[in-house]
């Protein structure tokens, strides 16, 4: 009996696999959820980018509803998502903070912001990631939603499109708001 | 979809070989650098032993130590800037997953989801055995049967 | 033309496949003479087919046909030669194309050379490589076809990543597909045996030679893709547990286990259905790997973007072949009873233990190499396993199997005893611990570990000697005597020693290279010397060189030593095309690598970041694989190894040599 059942084994475990395998086609293997999700922001605080008398802290980040957005003018899906994000300030929507990751030089991230515009409240100067790895960001654009208290509530990954603005971070933002 | 500094990968090259994906540029700049390396040989010990655990989170399966990214090589810096200011091995190591998660340990924590990972070993071990034993009972049985 | 060409005959060996995958199986079962009679010509036909098709992409990529659109992705009129060829495999569909030219090579030489076998036997054999060549090809005609085109026709090809430019990884994957594929064979050779409800000491003994060349081809592969590593990606690793080497390492693992067991099977007509599994796993094994790299499963899913249909049709190859051989496994697997009957402490015995450890070995690889990807699909969270956990995991399941490796070839058929053998090896085990303990007082008291590896490697090789001069009968008759057994000793018992003895140089390698590498990293401008390892390394400077396809800033580091200088000269090097690669320099002497790396250019008086290493005993696991793999190679060409020998009766128990032929 247990000799039959030895040999049925291998078919048993091969069909688990693929059944595994099957789902593990269906996902990203490099999305990373973040760790910092309902915890509140750590404690940073970033010089100002050349050109701007403030930098950018934790305190900055309290009593309101907000997002931080980490960019980069090097980063190509920032440019993407550029656009939205100035729509967003002209509107006043929400207030969104910047952090300005791993500049080649000092000058090309205010250089970026004059050209094309500058959609943040307010902007850190990041070149040696230590704002990127408090919120444990592994690449750019990654944007980080924060509520009243201060505690982190949901991490976007890449651009910000109008697309996935109305359907899913609208609707956070507004849940947020609701809050007491 | 997201950018990263760096298109900084090593050992994906490997992978890209096997797998025909020729074309991830990989950096030919190296891990630490002379400048990162640390005045007190036993911080410097130390921040390599720790390094050689964590995870280049943008690189494929690659430890901070090995990777030339440059976020791997920022984590680097701030790993021995907090044992510089006195943080033992596991509070640094503490820290980085706070910000990370268990992703970026190489070597992954004893808990319930990896429970089966560590477990699974030393049962493979201990079921082989168990079958080697009935087994070669099973062989004696039929050595005695034959004999008579 | 010749692109199309290449395509119908791709088109063509589909239709063969189908034909030898089908005909000869139903032919076999109605005793059919005629419709098994297909089964030879069509494997030979598929392999002529692929080789033309092979021959017509290479054609493509030797005269830069950048109409051809991998030729234009992956190719530039400006590359050497070499690479222009090399290049066929260094991407998907070309390398794919190479894969079932492998299948198709393994599936004519089972044609050709399995004259004498069982003809239902070899009429099944020659049918499921059929059908694994069908399964494959249909995969590269309807994802993966090599002969697309390209329109508007690019002036120049895009170039090959630069780190392939080297000739380690030109021939890497040519050598590990004749071992990753050439497991195919056992895996036709179980199928076929369950189907004819048998797997006698004949089966068994025809599996050994086609088990043995796969392995032989794979420990080369895997070697050489190490050795690349070590050289090319500049800072002295070897081997880093990533999924892509498990891939390769676990049909390694099963193999060898697999090589063991068929011997117990031929010999003493026991643990058949255990042989029959790991032939079949072996090859999953492989399968498995070749999923895990091509699917993208473990890399993005975006870097695939191009075609996530890849990724369903080789699980759904995966699942229909293994699982149908596993299925056949459970229907008639239970059947294959064995006859020969053994106590634990025999020669059996032993070889139980090694299929033992090596199957949890690969297992625990298999593991951790799948378990983030299903504790992610389980939504367990995202976890990472790298090489502390493989370490921690794999090396204490190593280390029985090398203490049971010097005993094992020792002990009697059927029944020994385990004391009085291992007090034969007294000496051997005397002069392994003064090993270790010499390491340990010499090199290193800080590591009692690494001076464990050195007993182990020195136990496994005097152990190993041990049992070649009891054989010979060294010093129990004259000297004249023993050399003229020495001589007569059958090259398959050589293939062993070799073997056995590779892996202890191996292990003396990796032990001595994990625990006392010296390193050092800096800035070093002309003339500055710097001390590494009992080594002094003064650097010269810096110039600027030209290559075929490259321009390259090439440093020269001169180390002093008893003989006269010895000249490093490391190479950053700048493709034209695109990219960069570090090549590192490395001098083996005896006793280690002398290992120089030249960075960035720092400051004005021509400094550089420089990282200087001796890697001491590295040399030893090249020389200690390459004997590994030698030994494969005598043991084949053993006469009762030959393909084609199984009609003959057993040779070696001969009394009289047997006549020269």
């Amino acid at each position: 009996m247990s000799r039959r059942f030895l040999f049925l084994l291998p078919l048993v475990l091969i069909a688990a696999l693929g059944i595994g395998f099957w789902f593990g086609l269906q996902r990203d293997p490099q999305a990373l959820p973040s760790a910092l999700i309902n915890k509140p922001v750590p404690e940073f605080s970033l010089a100002a980018i050349e050109g701007s008398a403030r930098g950018f802290r934790r305190d900055d980040l309290l009593g309101k509803v907000s997002l931080v957005n980490i960019f980069g003018s090097w980063c190509l899906a920032c440019r993407i998502e550029h656009p939205f994000l100035m729509e967003l300030k002209a509107n006043g929507v929400v207030p969104v903070y910047g952090i300005d990751w791993r500049e080649p030089d000092r000058q090309a991230g205010p250089e970026w912001l004059d050209k094309f515009g500058n959609p943040y409240r307010l902007v850190g100067d990041d070149p040696r990631s230590e704002g990127a790895i408090a919120f444990g960001v592994t690449g750019a654009p990654e944007t980080f939603f924060v509520d009243r208290k201060g505690i982190i509530r949901y991490k976007h990954t890449g651009p910000i499109t109008r697309d996935v603005w109305e359907r899913k971070l609208w609707p956070i933002v507004q849940r947020l708001r609701a809050e007491s | 979809m997201a950018d990263r500094p760096a298109p900084a990968r090593r050992i994906v090259v490997l992978l890209a070989v096997l797998a025909g994906l020729a074309g991830l540029g990989p950096d030919p700049a190296h891990a630490v650098l002379p400048e990162e390396v640390l005045a007190n040989p036993a911080h410097e010990a130390r921040a390599r032993a720790i390094s050689k655990e964590l995870r280049c989170v943008v690189c494929q399966n690659q430890s901070i130590d090995d990777s030339d990214a440059e976020l791997a090589r920022d984590l680097r810096v701030l790993v021995r800037q907090r044992i510089v200011k006195g943080d033992s091995d596991d509070e640094v190591i503490a820290y980085v997953v706070s910000r990370y998660g268990d992703f970026v340990l190489l070597r992954p924590p004893v808990k319930g989801a990896t429970l089966v990972l560590w477990i699974g070993p030393i049962a493979i071990v201990l079921i082989g055995l168990l079958a080697l034993i009935s087994y070669f009972r099973r062989a004696g049985r039929e050595a005695e049967n034959a004999g008579r | 033309m010749t692109a199309e060409l290449g395509h119908f005959a791709l088109i063509l060996a589909f239709a063969v496949a189908a034909l030898q995958g089908t005909l000869p199986l139903i032919g076999a079962q109605r005793r059919d003479s005629v419709w098994m009679s297909v089964a030879a010509p069509a494997a030979i036909l598929q392999f002529l087919l692929i080789a033309v098709s092979f021959w017509a992409l290479t054609r493509a990529f030797v005269l830069s046909d950048f109409s051809l659109m991998i030729v234009a992705m992956n190719s530039h009129t400006a590359k050497p030669l070499l690479y222009k060829i090399s290049g066929v495999w260094g991407n998907h569909e070309g390398s794919m194309l190479l894969w079932v030219l492998v299948l198709a090579l393994f599936g004519a030489a089972i044609a050709v050379f399995g004259g004498n076998l069982r003809p239902t036997l070899r009429v099944r054999v020659l049918a499921v490589q059929g059908l694994l060549g069908l399964g494959f090809l249909a995969f590269i005609l309807f994802t993966s076809n090599p002969f697309e085109r390209l329109f508007p026709i690019p002036v120049d090809g895009r170039d090959l990543n630069p780190l392939l430019q080297d000739p380690g990884l030109a021939f890497h994957p040519p050598l590990l597909y004749l071992g990753y594929v050439g497991l195919s064979t056992t895996f036709s050779f179980a199928v076929a045996a369950l189907i004819e409800g048998q797997a006698d000491p004949a089966w068994a003994r025809w599996v050994r030679p086609w088990t043995l060349a796969s392995w032989t081809f794979l420990t080369g592969g895997i070697v050489l893709g190490s050795w690349w590593a070590y050289y090319e990606l500049g800072w002295g690793g070897w081997w880093f547990w990533d999924p892509v080497e498990n891939a390769s390492f676990m049909p390694w693992l099963a193999a060898t286990a697999l090589l063991h067991s068929a011997i117990v099977s031929e010999k003493r007509d026991a643990l058949k259905g255990w042989t029959v599994f790991l032939a079949i796993v072996a090859f999953a094994f492989s399968l498995l790997g070749t999923f895990l790299v091509r699917s993208g499963v473990l890399t993005s899913v975006h870097a695939f973007a191009s075609d996530p249909s890849r990724g369903v049709f080789i699980l759904m190859l995966l699942i229909v072949s293994v699982g149908g051989a596993f299925a056949l496994y459970a229907w008639r697997g239970p059947a294959l009873k064995g006859g020969g009957l053994f106590r634990p402490i025999s020669r059996e015995g032993g070889l139980v233990l090694n299929n033992f450890l090596l199957t949890a070995a690969a297992a625990a690889v298999l593991l951790g190499t799948v378990y983030p990807l299903i504790l992610d699909v389980l939504n367990g969270g995202k976890i990472s396993v790298g090489a502390p956990y493989f370490n921690s995991v794999f090396i204490p399941m190593m280390v029985p199997l090398v203490l049971a490796m010097g005993i094992g070839p020792l002990l009697n058929w059927k029944r020994s005893e385990l004391g009085p053998t291992a007090y034969r090896l007294k000496i051997s085990a005397g002069l392994a611990v003064l090993a270790g303990i010499g390491a340990w007082l010499f090199i290193d008291r800080a590591s009692a570990l690494a001076a464990f590896g050195v007993f182990l490697a020195a136990w496994l090789m005097f152990a190993t000697l041990h049992e070649l001069a009891v054989r010979i009968h060294l010093f129990r008759v004259p000297l004249g005597e023993s050399w003229r057994r020495l001589r007569r000793q059958p090259r398959a018992r050589w293939g062993m020693t070799l073997a056995h003895g590779g892996l202890a140089i191996v292990i003396a390698g990796m032990t001595a290279s994990s625990a006392w590498t010296a390193e050092s990293i800096q800035v070093m401008k002309p003339g500055d010397r710097v001390e590494v390892g009992g080594r002094v390394f003064t650097f010269d400077g810096a110039r600027e060189v030209r290559g075929p396809n490259y321009a390259a800033t090439r440093g020269t580091f001169r180390v002093d030593s008893g003989g006269g200088d010895i000249v490093l000269t490391p190479e950053k090097r700048f493709y034209d095309v695109q990219g960069q690669t570090t090549e590192a320099a490395i001098h083996p002497t005896f006793l280690g690598d002398l290992y120089a790396v030249l960075g960035d250019p720092r400051g004005e008086d021509g400094g550089f970041v420089t990282r200087l290493y001796f890697n001491p005993l590295v040399p030893w696991m090249w020389a200690g694989s390459f004997i590994m793999v030698l030994g494969g190679f005598v043991s084949l060409s053993d006469r009762r190894h030959r393909v084609g020998a199984p009609g003959r009766q057993k040779a070696g128990a001969r009394a009289t040599p047997a006549p020269a032929e």
